[in-house]
């Protein structure tokens, strides 16, 4: 058991360190959140820089815009990168999800087309599965995909597509079969967000801000040639997406506890330090203890990635503790804070308003991605081998399912 | 970056699993809580005979000489048969305390009995150094809760000296200034005893070191061995929990198939792998003898002390009536739960320890 890299990570570490050094900018106290659009431009412009000096998308293969290194190597990288105020993790579902969909069910001449700009953001991709009647139950979508020929004519929403009105492409599921069972009736296909018939709506969000977007399809044409996988075999293709996003993620999500103690550090009470509070205390160290928990347990996948594995579905927990942590963090820091914490102004409240948009953001990331009851369900099923609960589906076809009367 | 057991520590922890499994059932648990017997002989002579007290004992004093990631991953298994055995007592306290704060001639003295498990020690280190005070090397006064007391043959006692200063003292249990009593707890299987003192002879541990520094290293090396069984005994309740759930039928289909249920025993798990991946980064700490150490100590215990709580506690829930049976072991694990949160001072003050240490980090 060490922390040590080998002599050859060693040697990448020094090598991006040095890079990072002169290229990357520093954490400031003054930097703060950006607004959507600004956040954007930054986060494309700190992946050209990126993939110009060679060290974008590092586990790919090089004649896809990769580095043709291991994914280890990745994980230096977001290791060392997350010491900066660079915008590294801006694109992780095109780059972590819909790239590995294009690597396992392109064409060669797709990817030698579509990958390398997908490696340097200099093409935005997003990935459309969530639908209104069918968010944890999303093999219960029902966008359609009709053949026409050698073309396929789409129709429906999609919702809550993160980064849709910034994207070139999408990797979209679509029901192209509801007389047989809902998973089998399913394929996987990419789109150009571009087209005619594909209109893209924000929505604004509880927080005020637009992450997330509705996308319309209203007889959108595409190729047979951008189908992904097997017509029907759009589930094992979402799975396999998302076993990927595992990776992708992994370490990624906040769970607000290196803001907190910061803040702690600052604030009195009475002229004594607020650390010396027993309340404080007790959270200080439930969160710290959770935050380390998931920093280990992160560490612990990353070595079995290391040998060769996969990340089980366990990796269902860093998001299931670090999610709603992150909320009930920036809720109590807020209570710290007295009169003033309703104050969300950045240029007055603590660490840029970090916690007052943070209290305001957090309760969608306990929904995307998989609720944190879909994780547990996950959890339960899949690492412990309980058994399914009894399903009103089982057995029918998806145009018999029941589906009350959902028009949102 | 590798954080996981060599093949080597899990093999050591495969026959562990093995060994314990055929020799400490529930039935070799409850005969000690049941007959009162303080521990299961027979058990303790196997443990001796792989040599499991002598890990990390150098081999110049009759020891393996191994690492402290073995000792972690057998802890492990003896935290998940709940094996009754003073190994606690023993190992993880007074031979570390022994390797810690003794003189090399005390050391090349003491371990060899330890490492063969000829003599069976434990500590008198809770409560107020004026318990017991030491005066012309003769040690007055009274312990209470001193683990595996009524069977140990030596302890190893704080007290004060004539010249008011805190002492780590040896004293053969044998002397006849010595008398115990049990005291019942709350986990029979790791009893307790009251220890009392009337100008017994002890000797002084005499290494380089004070005998608050030689506790707090001691303690905390203790801490990321007691998680590991912590977490070996989440594990066993997990196990039951899904094995009960699963085989019980209500309303026509499998307990274990209600979300209610699954969110329980989800809630569960991740409880005991926040703990588990805590007390790795303890092993690790604890083998590099890294400066890490004392914070990751603070962090595995308080974890694990959380974790078992709560997975002994819902296990019993899981069960439903049946549970709260004396006849099913969830209330073993339940006990066991208390008995090993209350070691070494409990969760708020392992909390105030992991605070102190994370903010001078």
């Amino acid at each position: 058991m060490d922390f040590k890299d080998s002599p050859e990570q060693a040697e990448f570490r020094a090598e991006i360190r040095c890079w990072l050094q002169s290229n990357a900018r520093a954490k400031s106290a003054s930097g703060g959140r950006k607004d959507q659009s600004e956040a954007y431009e930054d986060a494309k412009a700190w992946y050209k820089k990126v993939a110009d000096a060679g060290y974008a998308c590092l586990n790919w293969p090089k004649q896809y815009g990769g580095a043709g290194l291991t994914d280890i190597h990745k994980v230096i990288w977001s290791q060392e990168v997350s010491n900066y105020d660079e915008p590294d993790a801006y694109f992780v579902i095109g780059i972590g999800n819909c790239g590995p969909a294009l690597m396992h069910f392109a064409t060669e001449e797709q990817k030698q087309h579509l990958l390398p700009p997908m490696a340097s953001a200099e093409t935005v991709w997003c990935q459309m599965f969530s639908e209104p009647s069918a968010g944890s139950d999303v093999a219960g979508l029902r966008t359609t995909a009709v053949a026409d020929g050698d073309k396929w004519l789409i129709n429906g929403q999609k919702i809550w597509t993160s980064g849709a009105q910034h994207s070139d492409y999408g990797v979209i599921l679509c029901r192209t079969d509801p007389t047989i069972s809902k998973y089998r009736g399913m394929t996987m296909f990419f789109i150009d967000m571009r087209q005619a018939g594909v209109e893209v709506k924000p929505i604004k969000q509880m927080d005020g801000g637009s992450h997330f977007n509705e996308v319309f399809f209203n007889n959108a044409v595409i190729p047979d040639a951008y189908r992904l996988g097997d017509v029907g075999g759009g589930w094992g293709a979402a799975l396999l997406v998302l076993m990927n996003e595992r990776l992708a993620i992994a370490g990624v999500q906040p769970d607000g506890f290196p803001e907190f103690l910061s803040l702690v550090k600052t604030l009195h009470i009475d002229g004594e330090p607020i650390s010396a509070n027993p309340a404080v205390r007790e959270h200080l160290a439930e969160w710290y203890y959770k935050h380390a928990g998931i920093k280990a347990s992160t560490n612990r996948m990353l070595t079995a990635v290391a040998k060769g594995g996969m990340p089980g579905a366990e990796a269902a927990l860093g998001k299931l503790v670090g999610a709603v942590m992150n909320q009930d963090i920036a809720n109590y820091a807020i209570q710290l804070m007295g009169d003033t914490g309703s104050i969300s102004e950045p240029e007055f409240a603590q660490q840029q308003a970090h916690f007052q948009k943070t209290v305001l953001f957090s309760p969608g990331i306990r929904l995307a991605g998989g609720t944190d009851e879909v994780m547990r369900n996950v959890i339960a099923e899949q690492v412990l081998g309980l058994p399914q609960e009894p399903r009103a589906d089982k057995g029918l076809a998806f145009n018999e399912i029941p589906s009350g009367n959902q028009s949102r | 970056m590798n954080f996981d057991f060599s093949e080597d520590q899990k093999n050591i922890q495969e026959q562990a699993r093995g060994m314990l499994a055929k020799e400490c059932s529930s039935a070799t648990v409850r005969r000690v809580i049941d007959k009162g017997e303080y521990y299961d002989n027979a058990l303790w002579r196997q443990i001796v005979q792989l040599g499991w007290p002598a890990t990390t004992i150098a081999e110049e004093h009759g020891g393996l000489g191994l690492s402290y990631l073995e000792l972690c991953v057998i802890a492990t298994e003896l935290g998940r048969s709940l094996a009754p055995t003073p190994f606690i007592a023993s190992v993880y306290l007074s031979t570390e305390l022994i390797k810690t704060a003794a003189s090399s001639q005390q050391q090349a003295e003491w371990l060899p009995s330890l490492a063969c498990g000829d003599v069976i020690s434990t500590v008198a280190v809770n409560g107020s150094p004026r318990d017991c005070l030491v005066k012309n090397m003769q040690i007055s006064g009274n312990k209470s809760a001193v683990l595996h007391g009524m069977i140990a043959n030596q302890v190893i006692v704080s007290a004060t000296n004539e010249r008011d200063e805190l002492g780590l003292y040896l004293v053969n249990l044998g002397d006849s200034g010595v008398s115990r009593k049990v005291q019942n707890s709350l986990d029979p299987s790791l009893p307790r005893a009251e220890l009392s003192f009337s100008n017994a002879n002890v000797v002084a541990l005499g290494g380089d070191i004070s005998a608050e520094k030689a506790l707090s290293v001691v303690f905390d090396r203790a801490a990321v061995l007691l998680a590991f069984e912590q977490v070996g005994g989440c594990e066993a309740t997990i196990e039951m929990a899904k094995a009960y759930t699963s085989d019980r039928y209500a309303f026509g289909r499998q307990v274990a198939s209600f979300q209610a249920i699954k969110h329980k025993l989800a809630d569960m798990f991740v409880a005991k792998e926040l703990a588990k991946s805590n007390a790795y980064y303890g092993a690790w700490a604890l083998s590099a003898d890294a400066p890490e150490l004392a914070l990751a100590a603070a962090t595995a215990r308080v974890s694990a002390i959380d974790a078992y709580y709560l997975c002994s506690k819902e296990n019993i829930q899981a069960h439903g009536g049946m549970g709260f049976t004396w006849e099913f072991d969830c209330h073993l694990y339940y006990r066991r739960a208390q008995a090993l949160s209350t070691l070494l001072g409990g969760n708020p003050y392992w909390k105030s320890l992991l605070v102190d240490r994370l903010l001078a980090a």
